[in-house]
């Protein structure tokens, strides 16, 4: 080691160092532009001088070439460094005007102008390219030629170099974008494109793939990186001050013995050049959906901007192109989520761009079929965007703009144009391309879409036993039915491997905890370079020796990452070494971190409660950038923010409630059955609870299905298990009374027959399903050849007369479409029952061909592969008509049969239709019954009267209230083999909670401080959870009242805090005090 | 006012939209005046008028709650009590003889680190603008 006094400070540094390199290390940055860390030094740009004192002597001295020896005096902001340094500036920027990198110094050092002449060259020699293909690359493709004043940088002979390897690290590393890759190398670069953005923008070779990847962390591409390939550079190696680089990471084969395999390997994007007449791979102006969605995304190719790809410009028509590669003669199936997708691209870009930019979508059917789609679809139009009905259209170039004119057969057949600045293709989903090697690798069957194929009352399974499959794998989906399926996956998983299940888990020991009570408070505090996101703006020393004056705080350090392996042992060493009882770091985000570090400290004997974070990266480093000074400043602010709120803190306690281990399911319905069974199969007792006498639910009124499949049978066959199954107590015509509790423990009370029962569980299922609309209008109940498709099926049942006896189907049927749905009173869509139409319609077509058939509809929404059945009924002459919503069909009678008249849409024209029988496609209304469960469970429902979950898209089965779950028909509108997914998905959910034996709770939670409540109750309402009890208590022989705190409900939130007039109540580790500690600290006030 | 005036904000920014919102402007890199201090709290609803009134006597130049967009609230609908809340809090800040502008409720998600620094710069300025606090000592 030697010793060096750096602006009089004397420290012990490295022997063998620069003096640049020293001076580094203590945090002070000097300007450089031909320094690199990867290259020998060269002094060329003399920016980095310093004064050195030596000899009672001073001299100047560009520090990156001078060696660090034993006791000198360096000073590197002298008044004599400063102005020669400026001089240097002046006159770099004399030679180099143009340069960002050497504009940027003369900023920050207060230069506007250089009083020398100006050259206008783009080269001041630093030759930092050719030390970097010389020393690096080892290939000299660039290299000084000439002397003197015609000293400059070329290739050999000024031509293209023959042995340039087009690496491109010399343009990279130019200081003033001098160096042009082209005017190099003989080859050609070939942009690595960024597969994340689509390749919309390029990317380097070593990257992160996305700013979510999982592992967050940079990976090199081998088939690029010059050391993997030439075993040169290496320079990444040499950065990574973490020393992560291994550039003998390897990939490992890794056998694992296990006994289910869960499939899901997704989907693939339908390649739109295959389209040829859409135009997408020729125009850059047209682009695909995803493409669009990057364009659109804050982390995208343009920042969030929306720029289309020839110009860069922002666009102010868009055209969407609907169903590209799907519901064509080779892709008979519908991809169900491109109509929505387009909607919200749609919205988000009038977001981005403003209300003026016109988006126009060209559709066929708008399919929004799913909870909450029309409502969304109804506020786009509200929002401006354009649907425009027609045929699949084609696009040409106007070459002179570039724009894009999208050619189609409008709604009444005539052939129209308009003119687009981007066009966006919502291209379909389609199988992953290795889906054969998948199929005979894991010996599972395909169906004729070449998706994994299932079957109706077996959709998470494949045809091979153990293996499970979930996702778009299995047919096109959205994200809630993608969850719920994969949840619906791992419920078969862990009953067949219930066993087993836990077996492979380790349980993490703490040592004992400290007790602190009573003692002074004694906090340590660490603070982080985190390389040089931090340590590059902040002076962390300066920050670290402040640390140290704040009252408390009896020790603090920095560190290089304070999150990495070493410096967890560090801090444990500490907290024993200077007997810390809090610790504070001063990092990045607790968001992500303080989980870490609360451990660490836990692992020292630590309550993880007394440890708080100040973010000075995510929020001071990064966003301060070029004010080095305030940013210090500032995080000395939030350090001793953190310390003040440290020194209140207390140790806090996670609860434990034990967990009763059955569940209470109700509903006695297709979904309500099968989740019973489903937790039964994972060895939970369930309590089932059906109002009616006859467990099944509308199954019952299901007599045959569009793919197949015997509902009937199969209901037989569950009622059968559920009946024999002892872990399932079956409750049929019974009502619940009653049911309270939290998560683990609830206790529910049921009459039956006037009898009351009992019992606790630890988690609900709801499962109360929902009904088919009454309809009011066509004439229904007034007329008995108005019916609705129920009523159908039942007429077309094996069993019925229909079905036996030759000729009974009349001769004209009509069926009408959204009875009681997408109206104003219902405004949303019931989305089994163009399906339900569809399959009646092939049904009678199957035993009655010659009857004639119309449907009536708005949008045919047959999405997925129901699209199939749609085409098949079309090819067998059923008549599909579209109508209007403001001008619905009209039923009456006429003589001994009814007459029909509709609004044709095509021919713009009414049509009557003489029919025999009148089928309305009535809805699905929700139970009437949902109020009072939702009071019950304290959960809501949504205004149409449906259970409303915790997150439409993320949480589709869970309720915002831990404990309570939800499938079927209770949930929205949906079809049987969706009803068993959710259900099964419900009772995945509920089985995280059930095979816990205790629930840990979190400790942030509410408290009431009895003394200073005085029962006011004005906690109570706000409380989303409805924890907060008003309750009296005797106290010295007076009735006084308070609050109580439902431990298992609060969840912290500290709305109750917020409304106290008393501070009667607060949140533990968010007192009053403790966040007005922090605001008195950044203030500097007591 | 002189130029160098540099007022001292405090922003109370709840735990999952708006802190993390805060957090990826940081990730982006966008850059804003660093007069703003972030206090983490779990909802927006959890700050206590008193909090903000007391900031301000004490000498804060401004205020400025950040919550989630209404409707996405962690709480279910804790932000739309924070709504209310910051309406009585503009009545007591006439009380004691502060600038309405001083206070400010924004809503911004975890994925909106652009609006998050656009809020501070635009706040920060507006601030500024009024001039230290009367209270500053």
């Amino acid at each position: 080691m030697i010793e060096l006094t750096i602006n009089g400070k004397t420290d012990k540094f490295p022997e063998g160092k620069t003096l640049l390199e020293c001076i580094e290390r203590t945090g002070i940055k000097l300007p450089t532009l031909c320094y690199h860390k990867g290259l020998t030094p060269y002094g060329a740009c003399r920016l980095c001088l310093v004064e050195i004192a030596q000899n009672n002597r001073t001299t100047i001295q560009s520090s990156c070439t001078y060696p660090a020896t034993d006791k000198l005096v360096v000073n590197t902001d002298t008044e004599k460094v400063i102005k020669t340094r400026k001089v240097i500036i002046e006159v770099l920027l004399a030679r180099c005007p143009d340069s960002k990198a050497i504009q940027k110094i003369a900023e920050e050092h207060g230069i506007k102008e250089t009083r020398f002449k100006k050259r206008n060259e783009d080269c001041f020699l630093c030759g930092l390219c050719v030390r970097m293909c010389q020393e690096r690359m080892g290939v000299s493709a660039v290299n000084f030629v000439n002397r003197g004043s015609e000293r400059k940088v070329s290739p050999p002979f000024d031509k293209t170099s023959d042995v340039c390897q087009t690496c491109g690290a010399c343009a990279f590393i130019c200081p003033t974008e001098r160096i042009k890759l082209e005017e190099v190398s003989k080859n050609k670069a070939v942009p690595i494109l960024h597969e994340y953005n689509e390749g919309l923008i390029e990317r380097p070779v070593a990257f992160i793939p996305y700013p979510q990847a999982v592992p967050n962390k940079a990976t090199i591409d081998e088939r690029y990186c010059v050391h993997m390939l030439k075993d040169a550079c290496g320079v990444c190696k040499e950065f990574c001050e973490a020393e992560a680089i291994d550039y003998e990471q390897k990939e490992k084969k890794i056998e694992l013995n296990v006994g289910a395999v869960i499939l899901s390997p997704g989907f693939e994007i339908f390649d739109a050049k295959i389209k040829e007449e859409l135009g997408y791979g020729y125009y850059p102006n047209v682009v695909t959906s995803l493409e669009f969605e990057r364009i659109l995304s804050a982390s995208g190719p343009f920042a969030g901007k929306v720029l289309r790809p020839s110009d860069k410009t922002e666009p102010k028509r868009i055209g969407f192109i609907q169903c590209v590669g799907s519901r064509d003669c080779e892709r008979d199936y519908c991809s169900s989520v491109c109509c929505m997708y387009a909607t919200k691209e749609a919205i988000i870009a009038k977001e981005h761009v403003g209300e003026d930019l016109e988006c126009d979508i060209f559709f066929m059917d708008m399919r929004a079929f799913s909870k909450g789609f029309d409502e969304y679809y109804q506020r786009a139009k509200e929002l401006g965007v354009d649907y425009i009905r027609c045929r699949p259209p084609t696009v040409k170039e106007i070459p002179e703009t570039r724009n894009i004119q999208i050619e189609y057969l409008a709604d009444d057949d005539m052939k129209a144009s308009r003119e687009y600045d981007l066009v966006v293709l919502s291209v379909g989903l389609q199988p992953p391309k290795s889906i054969n090697e998948i199929s005979e690798k894991f010996g599972i069957e395909l169906n004729e879409f070449n998706f994994c194929k299932t079957s109706p009352f077996k959709p998470v399974e494949s045809n091979r036993k153990g293996i499970y499959v979930s996702g778009p794998f299995t047919e096109p989906k959205d994200i809630p039915e993608t969850i719920m399926q994969a949840s619906g996956a791992s419920s078969k998983v862990l009953s067949l491997l219930k066993d087993v299940k836990g077996s492979l888990i380790v349980p993490k020991e703490y040592p004992p905890e400290m007790d602190v009570e009573g003692q002074e408070p004694r906090i340590g505090v660490f603070v982080c370079h985190c390389g040089t996101n931090i340590a590059g703006v902040v002076n962390v020393p300066d920050v670290v020796e402040y640390a140290k004056t704040l009252p408390n705080v009896v020790y603090a350090e920095n560190n290089l990452y304070t999150c990495s392996n070493d410096t967890q042992e560090i801090i444990k060493e500490k907290i024993k070494e200077h007997e810390l009882n809090r610790v504070v770091v001063a990092s990045c985000t607790p968001r992500t971190h303080e989980p870490l570090f609360r451990n660490t400290v836990q692992e020292a004997g630590l309550n993880p409660y007394l440890f708080e974070m100040a973010n000075i990266r995510d929020q001071c480093s990064w966003v301060h950038m070029a004010e080095p000074e305030k940013a210090s400043e500032k995080s000395k602010d939030l350090v001793r923010m953190a310390v003040a709120k440290a020194r209140l803190l207390e140790p806090l306690q996670k609860r434990s409630v034990p967990i009763i281990k059955s569940a209470l399911v109700i509903g006695g319905g297709f979904s309500g059955m099968t989740a019973a069974l489903e937790l039964a199969a994972q060895g939970f007792d369930v309590h089932l609870v059906e109002k009616e006498k006859d467990l099944g639910g509308n199954l019952r009124r299901v007599h045959y299905l569009l793919n197949g499949g015997n509902p009937q049978e199969e209901l037989k066959k569950i009622i059968e298990q559920i009946e024999k199954n002892e872990k399932i107590h079956l409750y049929t015509e019974a009502k619940i009374e009653n049911i309270e509790g939290s998560i683990g423990n609830f206790k529910t009370t049921i009459s039956r027959k006037g009898k009351s029962t009992e019992f606790e569980h630890g988690v609900v299922i709801v499962a109360t399903g929902a009904q088919e609309y009454k309809p009011k209008e066509y004439l229904y109940g007034q007329d008995d050849k108005v019916i609705t498709q129920i009523e159908l099926e039942k007429r077309l049942s094996k069993s019925s007369e229909w079905a036996s006896v030759r000729n009974r189907i009349p001769k004209n049927i009509v069926m009408i479409q959204c009875v009681g749905s997408r109206d104003e009173e219902r405004p949303y869509c019931s989305r089994i029952c163009c399906a339900e139409a569809v399959k009646n319609a092939l049904r009678i077509k199957e035993i009655s061909p010659k009857t004639n058939l119309y449907v009536l509809f708005r949008d045919i929404r047959t999405y997925g592969f129901r699209e199939s059945y749609y085409t098949k009924a079309r090819q067998q002459n059923v008549v599909f008509m579209r109508y209007d919503e403001d001008r619905k069909p009209e039923v009456s009678k006429n003589g001994n049969g009814l007459q029909v008249e509709v609004f044709d849409q095509t021919l713009k024209m009414p049509i009557e239709i003489s029919a025999d029988l009148v089928v309305l496609s009535a809805g699905i209304v929700a139970d009437e019954g949902n109020e009072t469960i939702a009071k019950f469970l304290k959960v809501p429902l949504n205004k149409e009267g449906f259970f409303l979950e915790a997150h439409m898209k993320l949480r589709p089965v869970d309720f915002a209230t831990d404990g309570v779950y939800l499938c079927g028909l209770a949930h929205s509108a949906k079809a049987a083999d969706e009803s068993i997914i959710q259900a099964q998905a419900a009772a995945s959910r509920a089985t995280t909670v059930l095979s816990q034996d205790s629930i840990e709770l979190e400790a942030n939670i509410s408290h009431v401080i009895d003394e200073s409540c005085d029962g006011c109750a004005y906690c109570v309402d706000p409380c989303p959870y409805q924890a907060i009890t008003l309750i009296e208590y005797m106290k010295e022989g007076v009735v006084k009242k308070t609050v109580d705190v439902d431990e298992t409900a609060c969840k912290g939130c500290g709305c109750c805090m917020a409304t106290c007039p008393k501070k009667g109540i607060f949140v533990k580790g968010f007192k009053l005090e403790q966040i007005g500690a922090q605001v008195n600290a950044a203030l500097e006030v007591q | 006012m002189s130029d160098e005036y540099e007022p001292l904000i405090i922003s109370f920014c709840c735990n999952w939209c708006s802190y993390a919102g805060a957090d990826l402007a940081g990730v982006s890199r966008l850059q804003y005046p660093p007069n703003i201090r972030i206090i983490r709290v779990m909802c927006s609803s959890m700050v206590h008028p008193n909090l903000v009134i007391e900031a301000l006597t004490k000498g804060a130049d401004g205020v400025l709650i950040c919550g989630c967009h209404p409707g996405d609230c962690h709480y279910e609908d804790g932000n739309l009590k924070t709504e209310k809340r910051a309406e009585a809090i503009v009545i007591m800040l006439e009380d004691f003889g502060l600038e309405e502008e001083r206070f400010r409720l924004e809503w911004v998600s975890a994925s909106e680190g652009p609006r998050f620094a656009q809020v501070a710069r635009e706040f920060t300025e507006q601030v500024k603008k009024l001039g230290p606090s009367t209270y500053k000592t």
